[in-house]
């Protein structure tokens, strides 16, 4: 059973139809109990920062998620669920999970050719391979196209743990990484049609 | 150049879609969530759906079939069609829709753009215009494209760029379901006075025209509806042919 981790920030339905879609049988939780229990974690989660890591902590599922990545079991972070990943954000105070060193930024108001930089990055934009990989990023084709919604982006300070770079602005940002068993998309893998659908079936049948 | 999207678009009353959807593979042509999920299937960027929704009934009919395209939809969606309040936009993104799609309301009170702007980010914010072209000039309509407001289309257009909106959904009622086209002057006039993307919308009858819209109208997106709901083209069709005529699309 994968568990979808539900700590108040937005819209889970979607992601969870999604993994079922693809074969996946989930259970949309926010009981300790039931992480723990699960074989897979999907964090996802929309909204600010801030407030998605105090919801996590109050309502105590820290622990249980670090302790199910701890144990080797495959954890899906997708976007909010990707920047809580790390130590923190500039978007609010609060510490992360602590996961992937670095801190989330926010995309800057003009890009690097001086242009004026539309935030949050919204829409179609495409990846391409990082140093990082595995069987869930391996199989994505070089220049697919995944659906992103966001303002802040994740530039890890070990860049070898990136498995998809996008580029947005002149910045280069991670849209995925993968460290042995964790996962976390910047993008939305239920929005991204054929290719992110693939994707989530590749971490179901892991 | 950022590839152009290809969105189909659905007219939903009282939560089913009007014009029915000629899929041979859905169960029930007229339910909003299966026809979202065909349309994601052929490649779809986006969908909008257009709800017609007067009625204090009518949105809480809406409220539960927009669930149930967020669980089947898997690309983008936009809603649109009697949306006047923050609390309205908010309603629908928490039920996981990605953009919302103001006209009327926005003529009636152009501040509703700025703050919702403000609120949830232009990213999220469509401003339809509806035009018609009246002695030679373009006017705005609102209603449903029932009623002149006076308003110059590309004026217009710029001041809603202005107050924050994220992306024009421009149609013209002139062209709208003639099928001979798009408002090729309209959609050109509003794409160059503005920085914003300009999605054409309305008269879409042949693969070329999407092609003219793009090339000739400096369009960012084409909608279109009748020639998706009846079969004449897939999504699919229409990118390969945009892909072969040198024009970037997502495939």
């Amino acid at each position: 059973m994968i568990a979808i981790i539900d700590y108040g920030m937005g819209n889970l339905r979607s992601v969870g139809k999604a993994v079922e879609k693809v074969g996946g049988s989930v259970e949309v939780t926010s009981a300790p109990e039931t992480i723990a229990a699960a074989d897979k974690l999907i964090l996802p989660g929309v909204g600010a920062f801030g407030d998605g890591v105090e919801n996590l902590r109050k309502s105590r599922l820290a622990e249980p998620i670090l302790e199910s990545i701890s144990t080797g079991r495959p954890f899906l972070g997708i976007c909010l669920g990707f920047q809580m990943l790390q130590d923190s954000s500039e978007e609010s105070p609060g510490s992360g999970l602590g996961l992937i060193p670095g801190a989330a930024r926010r995309f800057p108001a003009v890009s690097a050719s001086g242009e004026k930089l539309k935030v949050p990055h919204m829409g179609w934009n495409q990846v391409r391979h990082g140093k990082a990989g595995g069987p869930v990023s391996d199989p994505v084709r070089d220049d697919a196209y995944f659906y992103f919604v966001h303002s802040y982006y994740v530039k890890p300070e070990d860049e070898t743990t990136v498995a998809l770079w996008c580029e947005y602005g002149g910045i280069d940002f991670a849209a995925m990484v993968v460290m042995d068993n964790v996962h976390a998309t910047q993008f939305h893998p239920e929005k991204s049609q054929s290719e992110g659908l693939a994707l989530l079936q590749r971490f179901v049948e892991i | 150049m950022e590839p152009v999207k290809v969105i189909p678009c659905l007219d939903i009353k009282e939560g089913r879609v009007v014009k029915g959807v000629k899929f041979v593979e859905l169960r029930d042509a007229c339910d909003p969530a299966e026809a979202a999920a065909a349309y994601s299937e052929q490649g779809a960027d986006e969908v909008v759906f257009l709800d017609i929704a007067a009625t204090v009934e009518g949105r809480r009919t809406r409220m539960e079939w927009v669930k149930k395209v967020a669980e089947a939809v898997r690309v983008p969606f936009a809603v649109g069609g009697g949306i006047g309040t923050i609390d309205d936009m908010e309603e629908l993104f928490d039920i996981g829709v990605s953009k919302v799609s103001v006209n009327s309301a926005a003529v009636r009170d152009p501040g509703l753009v700025s703050r919702a702007a403000e609120r949830f980010g232009s990213g999220r914010l469509v401003v339809a215009v509806d035009g018609q072209t009246v002695d030679g000039r373009m006017e705005v309509l609102v209603s449903g494209g029932n009623k002149r407001t006076g308003l110059d289309v590309v004026e217009w257009a710029k001041k809603v760029e202005g107050l924050g909106a994220g992306e024009i959904l421009l149609t013209s009622k002139d062209a709208d379901g003639v099928q001979s086209g798009y408002d090729i002057p309209m959609t050109r006039a509003v794409a160059e006075a503005t920085g914003i993307p300009v999605t054409a919308s309305g008269g879409c009858g042949e693969l070329e025209h999407f092609v003219q819209a793009v090339r000739e109208g400096k369009a960012s997106a084409v909608l279109a509806a009748s020639v998706f709901h009846f079969g004449k083209f897939t999504v699919g069709q229409v990118k390969q042919y945009m892909k072969d005529k040198g024009i970037p699309v997502r495939m």
